[in-house]
């Protein structure tokens, strides 16, 4: 049956002991808090950019846009100048609406085959939804982790903390008094939108046909980032002046393991390292794909302004001379137009 | 074909994938979905590799000893050569918002209908042979070897696509599986594996000037006859002209519209539109018999075998010396003249501008490529009031209107058409939102898959489009799909016969000259098809 997810569940589960063993077992706190983290940052930034510049190496020979709406024609004829761009400003914010809301998403439907036959399309916007909140909740974890890397901390980065510990989460009841000040909201939206993708792949059918292993990794990688980073968070209660220290020493190249930072921790920064690393040789590179893809940044004025392709070559063809030479003599029986006459022809070769 | 399933037997089918995984269940090719082989004779007039008599129900293909490694080399090739292949292969995540949008997966759900496993025939031989994750780790990276069970499995998949790029509007990174479809098919061209109905077009064209190989006498026969049968019904003899050196506008529509009915009625509109302009404004508009083939077979080849054909085109409009040229209803051609002629085989700098000498409108959307679409020009006509037009005459005719993929996703070309119909008809109803304009349904034939041998494949991708007009038959009576495609013209008759068999097919062309009132012409009785017009003949003049 599909062990694709096994295998998958049981890598991460490795590389969780891995670090907690290596660091609680072990004591190899330099490994998992400096070599590991600084080895992992070159590799996504060398193989990333490697990647995307190899992608830029390719030649775009053809605007092969996919028009999504009415093209630019006649001054009478509404146009849609988004989904079917013909200016530089309405591809820009074609690509703005993709990257930023996921539209070609949002336009997904579902069919349902029913008796007579019946096929009708129904809106479908769970994936929209569950790719969005996972996406935005991801961001905002990575930007609240800049205070870590910071003194002081950016403004804008203060801002998306408050904003995201907008809800507090306490229990005043005698026997358990548990105050969880300012809960990350996105922390919450993270675990829950991970969860409904890594469901969806499981339970979907179709989606779990169509899913290699490569697929679930990320998905327990990313689940377990935001356990353990929930997990220090609000109970384990990790020393945050401590993570500070170990982040402010690594990127200020002077890196210090500080004391007292426990497992969960270094499992934490473990999964990310492992994250980064593995971004470059993944799917997770549609990152920077997206932005290269020749059916949406492109514009379509294909027939107003011509495009050049850097590799067109001249190729064999059938000229009119040709075709004539072949079909002289029918040609002018039938009383088509000819360029030269037979009898002209048959002297020519004679000469 | 006799042997096709009852519309019944052909739904006997499920969407739920089969127990067994992809990467183990390998492609059946089956009658009545596969193609015949490429006539060897075919290959070599247009100088294709591995020329022979072979079919693919045979166990063994013929192939050259060292195919592993011209396939090896012709995707490295490609990989360096189009960005969309190499960002394709790469960056899918398989969110599976393309799974049921491929109208093959509707109508068969066979998994590799999906447009994901399609792509990821290709992409798992990619893993293998050209990244690190799949040489370290193989099958649980989704990497595998190029084997002959692999080539099969491309022949079957990459011959039951029709790059309709439906699943490219849904992908969230746009992934479009016709670019991987004509990459696939590129490669299997390398080893000499094309099927018939596109090869033996293709070599037509190349001599002939169209795919069906018909010759300069008979092209100018052919139209001779419906000279004689516009006579008969309008009263008006049109007189068409080929090859006219120093005409206006050079002419150019899918050969197919010559050849078979219905798309003879469209033909016998474009004559009785220019012999209309020409009658009234003196417009000049010539034939040719050299560039006598709007499609192109090649775009279902390779994009050398598209350049080479396509090459036609403007290389007739310079020896004649024309302003510009007009193209006719057809889908495919359409997307090679939108995205690629102009990059193929421009500039045509020879060209002027292409303005319309009736209304005085420049097009300035084809500016560089000097191409007009004739429903944009039919549609500019009938704006500034040029044509005189009888929409009762289509009275006999509930219309909808079937969006081609090509002119849709390639092109955008949804309001010029409409607009005709509008203004030559007076019952139109579109067909639900999600089966038109930019989400439309391919007929199910396109992109060399109309065959005979099939037809079963053919119905069942037809599905969605049959069911769509289906609904708005039984809702508002629908009898009529226009459409602008030639090849939707040969295989939608078949399609509704099929599955929604009170519905004929038209082209908007057919509807603009059963409309037009010519100079001097007979009181009708019948439109173009010989069938008797409805109600009287009282036009509100």
């Amino acid at each position: 049956m599909n062990l694709k997810y096994v295998y998958s569940f049981l890598a991460v589960l490795v590389l969780f002991l891995v670090a907690y063993v290596g660091v609680e077992g072990l004591g190899l706190d330099w490994l998992f808090g400096i070599i590991v983290p600084y080895l992992a940052v070159i590799v996504f930034v060398v193989f990333g950019t490697k990647r995307i510049l190899g992608w830029g190496r390719s030649a775009v020979p053809f605007r092969i846009p996919t028009t999504a709406g009415q093209q630019k024609s006649l001054p009478w004829i509404q146009s849609s100048p988004i989904d079917n761009p013909s200016s530089k400003l309405g591809v820009w914010v074609r690509m703005a609406l993709e990257v930023l809301t996921f539209r070609s998403l949002f336009r997904n439907s579902r069919i349902k085959l029913g008796s007579g036959p019946k096929i009708s399309y129904h809106l479908e916007i769970f994936l929209w939804l569950g790719a969005l909140a996972f996406h935005y909740a991801f961001l905002v974890a990575i930007i609240r982790h800049l205070r870590f890397f910071a003194e002081p901390v950016p403004f804008f980065v203060q801002l998306v903390q408050s904003v995201d510990s907008f809800f507090r989460f306490e229990i005043h009841y005698d026997p358990i008094q548990v105050g969880l000040p300012g809960v990350a909201l996105s922390s919450i939206v993270l675990l829950l939108a991970v969860t409904f993708l890594l469901l969806r792949r499981l339970l979907d059918t179709k989606v779990r046909y169509i899913s290699l292993a490569a697929d679930y990794f990320p998905l327990f990688l990313i689940l377990g980032i935001a356990f353990t980073g929930i997990l220090m968070a609000y109970f384990t209660k990790v020393n945050v002046a401590a993570v500070k220290e170990l982040a402010t020493g690594l990127v200020t190249f002077q890196p210090t393991i500080p004391e007292g930072l426990g497992g969960v921790f270094y499992v934490h920064l473990f999964f990310v390292s492992v994250l980064l690393a593995y971004f470059p040789f993944s799917k997770l590179m549609h990152l920077g794909g997206i932005f290269m893809s020749p059916t949406r940044n492109l514009t379509t004025n294909t027939r107003a302004a011509r495009h050049v392709n850097p590799w067109n070559y001249p190729v064999k063809i059938h000229t009119y001379e040709a075709y004539e030479d072949d079909f002289r003599e029918k040609m002018v029986e039938a009383g088509l137009p000819v360029e030269k006459m037979p009898a002209a022809t048959a002297a020519e070769e004679k000469e | 074909m006799s042997d096709l399933p009852k519309p019944d037997d052909l739904l006997n089918f499920s969407h739920r994938p089969p127990k067994t995984e992809w990467m183990d269940t390998p492609a059946e090719i089956k009658k009545g979905f596969a193609c015949y082989a490429g006539n060897p004779k075919s290959l070599e007039a247009v100088g294709l590799p591995n020329p022979r008599t072979w079919s693919c129900f045979d166990e063994d293909w013929q192939l050259p000893e060292n195919w592993q490694e011209i396939i090896y080399e012709g995707f490295k090739e490609r990989l360096d050569k189009f960005r969309s292949f190499k960002v394709f292969m790469d960056i899918c995540v398989r969110c599976g918002a393309c799974s049921d949008k491929c109208h093959y997966f509707i109508g068969t759900g066979d998994p590799k209908n999906m447009p994901v496993l399609r792509a990821e025939l290709l992409r798992s031989v990619y893993r293998n042979d050209f990244t690190k994750a799949g040489k370290l780790l193989g099958r649980i990276a989704g990497a595998r070897p190029m084997t002959l069970d692999v080539l099969r499995e491309w022949w079957a998949y990459f011959f039951q696509c029709t790059e309709c790029r439906r699943c490219s509007l849904f992908c969230p990174y746009g992934i479009d599986t016709a670019e991987i479809t004509m990459m696939g098919r590129e490669l299997l061209n390398l080893l000499g594996l094309n099927i018939d109905w596109i090869a033996t077009p293709v070599a037509n064209c190349y001599r002939t000037g169209n795919h069906l190989g018909i010759q300069p006498h008979a092209f100018k026969d052919m139209i001779d006859f419906f000279v004689d049968d516009i006579e008969e019904i309008t009263g008006v003899q049109v007189e068409p002209q080929f090859q006219k050196k120093g005409a206006d506008i050079l002419f150019i529509t899918p050969s197919g519209d010559v050849f078979a009915d219905p798309g003879t009625y469209t033909c016998m509109g474009y004559l009785m539109l220019f012999h209309f302009l020409k009658e009234k404004y003196g417009l000049d508009v010539t034939w040719s018999t050299y560039a006598s083939e709007g499609g192109n077979f090649g775009f279902f080849t390779s994009h050398e075998m598209m350049k080479r054909l396509n090459a036609k085109m403007y290389l007739e409009a310079k020896r004649l010396g024309v302003k510009w040229i007009l193209g006719g209803e057809c889908g495919h051609m359409w997307r090679v003249i939108n995205q690629y002629m102009d990059t193929m085989n421009g500039p045509a700098d020879f060209l002027d501008v292409p303005v319309n000498p009736i209304t005085g409108t420049r097009f300035e959307n084809a500016a560089s490529t000097k191409m007009v679409h004739i429903t944009e020009f039919t549609a500019d006509l009938i704006h500034h009031g040029k044509l005189d037009l009888d929409p009762s005459r289509n009275e006999n005719k509930v219309l909808t209107f079937h969006d081609s993929c090509n002119p849709s996703r390639g092109m955008g070309l949804f309001e010029e058409p409409r607009y005709v119909i509008q203004n030559v008809a007076n019952n139109f109803y579109d067909m639900p939102a999600s089966t038109i304009r930019e989400q439309t349904f391919c007929c199910g034939s396109g992109a060399g898959l109309n065959a005979g041998e099939d037809m079963e494949l053919r119905m069942a991708g037809g599905l969605p489009r049959a069911n769509a007009v289906k609904h708005v038959h039984d809702k508002h009576g629908v009898n009529m799909l226009a459409t602008i495609c030639a090849i939707d013209r040969a295989v939608l008759p078949d399609l509704m016969n099929y599955w929604v068999p009170d519905v004929e097919v038209t082209g908007v062309h057919e509807l603009v000259a059963n409309a037009l009132i010519m100079p001097g012409e007979q009181e009708r009785e019948t439109d173009l098809r010989g069938e008797p017009l409805l109600g009287t003949e009282d036009a509100d003049e």
